[in-house]
C-alpha cells in the first residue's frame, strides 16, 4: 500500500461522500425526533422506497426523473404515514412508537419485495456525471463529486432556512419547547407535519442519490438504519449541527478505519459510540443544551 | 371577560382541580393567590389548554374557549408562564419577534418599538441568545413578548419569583402602567403586597378550589382570612 497524498485525498472524498450521504438520511430523522419526539425507525425503509421510485422512475424517464420525483413521492408516502399512524401515536409513548415504526420496516420491506422482487435493481448514473473528474491530483467518479456537491448544497439550504427564516425560528422554538410555542399561535401540529414530510422527501433524495452507487435491494433500509442512529447519537438529538457532525465523524472514522486499521474498522465507530455516549451522554451538539 | 364554571383538571391521573370557578372582568387585574400546591398554576395551564379539562366549561368573551393552545392564544390570551419559558436558541430579537411576526399586523398596539420602550434593557440585549439572560430579564422578555400578542388578556404565573427587589418593583411598576392602559390581566403571585397593591379583585385558592373572593382592599383589611388560607 502506497501511502501519498493522492491517497489521503481519495478516502478524504470517499469519507465525503459516505458523510453527506448519512447527513441527508439523518437530518430528517433528528429533526423529527427533536421536534415531535417521535421516534420513526421506518427512516430506513422510506430511504430504500426512494432507491426503488428512482429506479422505477429512472427507467421511464431517465436519471433526473428519478431525482426529482423520487423525494416527492416518499413525501406522499410519509403524508400517508403521518395522517394514517403517526398522528395517533404522537402521545403514546416512546415504546409503542419504537414496535409500531419496526413493524412498519418489515411491512414495508415486504412491500416493495411484492412490487419490485427480490432481484436487485440499478439505476444508470446520468452521461453528464459519469466518468471521472481530476480534482486535486487525484481521478474521482464525478457522481461521487456529485453527491458531495449535493449534500453541501442542501447543508447549506437548510442551515440558512433554520437560522435565517421565520418558519425556522418556529421549528427551533417548537424544538426548544413545544408547549410555549403553541402559546405563542403556532400551529405546532402542522409545523411537525411539515417537518415530517420534508425530512421523507430527504430520506426519499437520499434513496435516489444512492441507488446507482449501490445496488437497489428491498435490505438497504434495514442496513442503512443503523449507521443513521449512530450518526444521530453522536450529534446529539434535533439539531442541524449535530447530523452534519455526527455524519462526518461516522464518514471519518469509517473510510479511514477501513484502509488503515481493516481489523478494527467494525469494532472503532461502535467504541466512539461508546466513548461519546460516556463522556457526552447527549451527543456533541443536542438541540437542547 | 374570562369565566371559569366548576373545572376539574390536573396532570395525568393526579386531579389538581376540584370545581375551580372564578371570573375576570375586562379591564380589571384579577389576582389568584394561594399557598403552595393550592392549584393556582394548574388554573392558568388549564386555561391555556396545556392542561385537559376534566369536565366544567371555560368561557372568554363569552364564548366556550377553544381547545388547542395556539387558537387559544389567537383568540386573544397571552400567557407569561412560571417558568419564563424563553426559547435558549433563539436570539432576545428572535424570542420577540415570533410574536410580533403573528400578532403585529397594521395598528396594532404593541410594536417592537413599543416593547423595547417598555423594557429598554432588552434592547441593549437583543442579539443575545435567550440563554443567556439573567433571570430579571428574561421575565422582562416574557412580557414583552406577550405583549407583542397584542393580547386582550394577560396571564401571568408568579412573575416576581425568584428576582431581586429592584427588579420586582420594576416589574410591578410595569404591570402598573399596563393596567393604566386597561389590559385585563390575571396574576398568579406567591408575594401578597405585590398581588394585593396590583389587583382590584382577588380571589384565594386552596386544595383546587376558590375559598374567599373580594376585592384587594379587602384581602388586606381581612387579617383572618390572610392568616388562615395564605399564612401571612
Amino acid at each position: 500500500m502506497t501511502i501519498d497524498l493522492g491517497f489521503w485525498t481519495l478516502q478524504t472524498l470517499n469519507a465525503l461522500q459516505l458523510s453527506m450521504l448519512l447527513f441527508l438520511l439523518s437530518v430528517g430523522l433528528t429533526v423529527i425526533f427533536g421536534l415531535m419526539h417521535f421516534v420513526n425507525l421506518a427512516h430506513g425503509a422510506l430511504y430504500a422506497l426512494g432507491a426503488y421510485f428512482a429506479a422505477s422512475l429512472a427507467a421511464v424517464g431517465g436519471y433526473w426523473m428519478g431525482f426529482f420525483l423520487a423525494p416527492v413521492a416518499v413525501a406522499g408516502v410519509g403524508v400517508l404515514l403521518y395522517t394514517g399512524l403517526i398522528q395517533r401515536m404522537r402521545k403514546s409513548g416512546p415504546m409503542a412508537q419504537v414496535l409500531v415504526t419496526f413493524g412498519l420496516i418489515f411491512a414495508l420491506l415486504d412491500l416493495t419485495r411484492i412490487f419490485w422482487g427480490d432481484l436487485a435493481l440499478a439505476i444508470e448514473v446520468p452521461g453528464i456525471l459519469s466518468g471521472r473528474l481530476a480534482f486535486l491530483g487525484v481521478e474521482y467518479p464525478t457522481y461521487r463529486l456529485f453527491i458531495i456537491v449535493l449534500g453541501t448544497a442542501i447543508f447549506a439550504a437548510l442551515s440558512l432556512v433554520l437560522s435565517r427564516t421565520q418558519i425556522g425560528a418556529m421549528i427551533r422554538a417548537g424544538v426548544d419547547n413545544d408547549a410555549m410555542a403553541a402559546c405563542l399561535g403556532i400551529n405546532v401540529e402542522r409545523l411537525f407535519f411539515i417537518v415530517f414530510c420534508v425530512g421523507c422527501a430527504l430520506a426519499g433524495l437520499a434513496g435516489a442519490v444512492a441507488a446507482p452507487l449501490l445496488s437497489v435491494t428491498p435490505e438497504m433500509g434495514l442496513q442503512i438504519l443503523i449507521p443513521t442512529l449512530i450518526v444521530i447519537v453522536i450529534g446529539g438529538l434535533g439539531s442541524l449541527k449535530g447530523a452534519i457532525a455526527g455524519s462526518l465523524i461516522y464518514g471519518f472514522v469509517q473510510t479511514f478505519g477501513a484502509v488503515l486499521a481493516p481489523q478494527l474498522a467494525s469494532v472503532l465507530i461502535y467504541a466512539l459510540l461508546a466513548a461519546v455516549l460516556v463522556i457526552k451522554p447527549v451527543g456533541l451538539f443536542p438541540a437542547k443544551g | 371577560m374570562l369565566e371559569l364554571n366548576a373545572i376539574n383538571s390536573g396532570y395525568g391521573e393526579t386531579q389538581v382541580l376540584y370545581g375551580m370557578s372564578l371570573c375576570a372582568q375586562q379591564g380589571r387585574v384579577l389576582a389568584v393567590l394561594g399557598r403552595n400546591g393550592a392549584g393556582k398554576s394548574t388554573t392558568l395551564k388549564t386555561i391555556m389548554g396545556l392542561l385537559p379539562t376534566r369536565s366544567g366549561e371555560i368561557r372568554f368573551e363569552g364564548k366556550p374557549i377553544a381547545k388547542r393552545s395556539f387558537d387559544i392564544a389567537k383568540a386573544g390570551i397571552a400567557y407569561v408562564p412560571e417558568t419564563r419559558d424563553i426559547f435558549p436558541s433563539l436570539s432576545v430579537r428572535e424570542n420577540l419577534e415570533i410574536a410580533a411576526k403573528r400578532f403585529g399586523g397594521d395598528g396594532a398596539d404593541w410594536t417592537f418599538e413599543r416593547v423595547l420602550d417598555l423594557f429598554p434593557r432588552l434592547g441593549e440585549r437583543l442579539d443575545n441568545g435567550g440563554a443567556q439572560l439573567s433571570g430579571g430579564e428574561q421575565q422582562m422578555l416574557a412580557i414583552a413578548r406577550a405583549l407583542l400578542m397584542n393580547p386582550r388578556l394577560l396571564i401571568l404565573d408568579e412573575p416576581t419569583e425568584g428576582l431581586a427587589p429592584i427588579i420586582v418593583k420594576l416589574i410591578h411598576d410595569k404591570l402598573q402602567e399596563l393596567k393604566a392602559e386597561g389590559l385585563s390581566m390575571v396574576l398568579v403571585e406567591q408575594n401578597f403586597g405585590f398581588a394585593t397593591s396590583l389587583a382590584d379583585d382577588v380571589v384565594v385558592v386552596s386544595k383546587g378550589q376558590v375559598v374567599w373572593t373580594g376585592s384587594a382592599q379587602d384581602i388586606r383589611a381581612d387579617e383572618e382570612a390572610q392568616h388562615k388560607w395564605l399564612g401571612v
